[in-house]
């Protein structure tokens, strides 16, 4: 029973962004979602080497000791260039039919790809990443159906391509697990 | 097909790796299973069949170039990816030749990993169709020079026969002496367009100039010495085939002309504005690693997507031992005939060193010492003392061995006249050759008393 998506912020101060993911999600995923604190040590999870910061390091202190015992979803998110050790980069993490995920707006940025600020593209990638990597939560795998949100994304270009929303069937699968 | 029905063992000795691979590969929904050593490895293959190996090439207590060859040699349809660290990329390439189907360097890019997994998918789709269509093997005609009944060799003929009768792009992919042409022939004999020609040319051996005049062909006075009209290949092939050997030796602008035929099926002949269309199927061999030219980029991509739609692999000689007699018998026949000796067959001895021997010039080198050997046979048997390998080196090419071969056989027919003091009919006699093919001989070796 997912009773609530907890959305806990690692050092990231965009406050309209939240305040949008907060609601688009509650709306997506028709659960309620809180913005919680939580101290997370990110110097542990620094790479000196790689500048970059270790994902599922950051993932396993955000689950750790979860409120309300299990029966909510949470969403870390932060600003960070993440990385899996064998990856050269994510997008974000997430587990599997498990407790959490962790997206990060580094990648998402059109700055980093060398454009403008662009704050709603912004919105609109991170929203599809939250979506995406929750829906991995539900047990969710990558979907064919090309418009799907649950569609794999190798470059940044392919998120815009896809649609914020679930398709029929991943969304049949969510309803039938939360 | 769904993800879920492919099965994927990802063997590594990082426990990080192997959680983060799977994770990955679950999130596309395979069959995801892991393996941190060999004796895990071994017993997981036991258990069941794997599509898709990620195999850590540098493990602990471990041999990863070993591992690939064992596993490959159990079934060859297994793709292994071997992943590696920077410092390892040499053996990484050993075992691409070994077998592997690609391979993929430590932190891996996210974007490359999807790529790299997307066409090994695609070769085990093609994989399974051809064994869908091994009914229609059976009314496959051959050229004549390929011999042998080993699993791999079927396998060749197999793809052979699924992809002849598709208007299909193939590349044929083999050490030198391995038969590519006859496969292309093979291709070419058993497709739609088999009542037109089939045109090879030659890549290794031309220089950029002479290679564009063979190709495109030249108007009269297009430069100097071309005092007539040349018709190119690609026009005589209309309707039927080009064959590119040694694909991998044409220059940069070569490859961005071809590319543009390709492409557009359109050209001029040299000191001409006027195009041509053409319609041809377009095959290629090599005997390079093309992949890693391309990553080198001494390779178009561009052109090797489009030159490599679909591969086919001809293993070495010393992967398929078993063909080796049949091959021993099959040139001894053609080789008395011609020589018009009466050499019955190979001893079993001759036989044992023959396949045993590691032919590192594959077909081609056990041809010329088949005929050699019934040049100097004249006995009832080829036995031991009638073999000589003196083509043996690392990587042989066509004209030393051809050179070598005729070396030999001058000196001997040489020797012969002279100890004969040049009675032909006797000559003839002891080098067990008719008269006429000792004159052309003579002739051909320019040999005089
Ligand atoms: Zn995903
Ligand atoms: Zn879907």
């Amino acid at each position: 029973m997912t009773r609530s998506i907890c959305v806990i912020p690692i050092e990231f101060q965009d406050q309209s962004l939240i305040k949008s993911l907060r609601r688009y999600l509650a709306q997506t995923f028709e659960v309620q979602v809180d913005i919680r604190n939580k101290k997370i040590d990110t110097a542990r999870a620094y790479d000196q080497y790689r500048n970059q910061y270790h994902s599922s390091d950051l993932l396993k202190q955000l689950i750790d000791d979860p409120p309300d015992k299990g029966a909510c979803k949470i969403l870390g998110l932060c600003k960070f260039d993440l990385f899996i050790p064998i990856f050269t980069y994510v997008f974000g993490e997430a587990q599997l039919n498990g407790l959490g995920a962790l997206v990060s707006t580094h990648r998402l940025e059109s700055e980093f790809y060398g454009g403008h600020e662009d704050h709603e593209l912004l919105k609109e990638r991170l929203i599809k990443e939250a979506n995406h990597e929750l829906g991995h939560t539900f047990g969710l795998v990558h979907c064919k159906n090309a418009g799907c949100v649950m569609n794999f994304s190798t470059y940044v270009e392919d998120i815009d391509e896809k649609n914020i929303l679930f398709c029929n069937e991943c969304t049949a699968i969510i309803k039938q697990k939360r | 097909m769904s993800n879920k029905d492919i099965n994927i063992l990802i063997v590594d000795d990082e426990y990080s790796v192997r959680d983060s691979l799977s994770q990955w590969f679950k999130a596309d929904g395979f069959t995801v299973d892991t393996a941190e050593n060999a004796t895990e490895a071994f017993q997981k293959f036991k258990k069941r069949k794997w599509d898709i190996v990620l195999l850590d090439i540098k493990m602990p207590g471990m041999d990863g170039i070993e591992f690939n060859r064992h596993i490959l040699s159990v079934d060859k349809s297994i793709i292994v990816i071997i992943v590696t660290a920077y410092a390892t990329v040499e053996s990484a390439v050993e075992a691409i030749k070994d077998g592997a189907f690609d391979y993929i360097s430590k932190p891996l890019d996210p974007e490359y990993l999807t790529h790299v997994i997307r066409n090994a998918l695609e070769k085990r789709e093609l994989a399974k169709e051809n064994v869908q269509l091994k009914a229609r093997l059976t009314d496959l005609s051959t050229p004549d020079d390929i011999v042998g009944n080993s699993p791999q060799l079927r396998q060749v003929l197999k793809m052979v026969a699924s992809v002849a009768k598709t208007d299909s792009t193939v590349m044929i992919r083999g050490e030198s002496g391995t038969g590519k042409e006859l496969i292309a022939r093979a291709i070419h004999a058993n497709s739609v367009r088999k009542y037109a020609p089939i045109i090879t040319i030659n890549c290794g051996g031309m220089t950029e100039t002479l290679l564009e005049s063979e190709l495109f062909g030249h108007e009269k006075g297009a430069f100097t010495g071309a005092d007539r009209l040349r018709i190119g290949k690609l026009e005589r092939a209309n309707k039927g085939t080009v064959f590119f050997d040694e694909i991998g030796n044409i220059s940069e602008k070569m490859q961005m002309d071809l590319l543009r035929v390709l492409e557009t099926k359109q050209f001029t002949r040299l000191g001409s504005d006027k195009s041509i269309e053409v319609d041809f199927r377009v095959l290629s061999a090599t005997n390079k690693n093309l992949e890693h030219a391309v990553k080198r980029g001494e390779f178009r991509e561009d052109l090797y997507f489009r030159l490599n739609v679909v591969t086919i692999d001809i293993p070495p000689l010393r992967e398929r031992k078993e063909d080796i007699p049949l091959l021993c018998r099959h040139f001894l026949n053609k080789y008395t005939q011609s020589m018009s000796k009466s050499i019955s067959d190979i001893t079993p001895e001759a036989m044992e060193i023959l396949v045993n021997y590691e032919w590192h010039g594959n077909i081609r080198e056990l041809r010329n010492v088949i005929e050699r050997a019934v040049v100097v046979c004249d006995e009832e048997n080829i036995s031991s003392k009638h073999l000589s390998f003196p083509f043996h080196s690392g990587d042989t090419s066509v004209t030393t061995n051809g050179n070598s071969l005729e070396a030999t056989e001058k000196n001997q027919i040489h020797r012969i006249l002279q100890q004969t003091g040049w009675q032909i009919s006797k000559a003839a006699e002891i080098l067990k050759i008719d008269r006429t093919t000792l004159y052309n001989k003579i002739k051909k070796y320019n040999l005089s008393k």
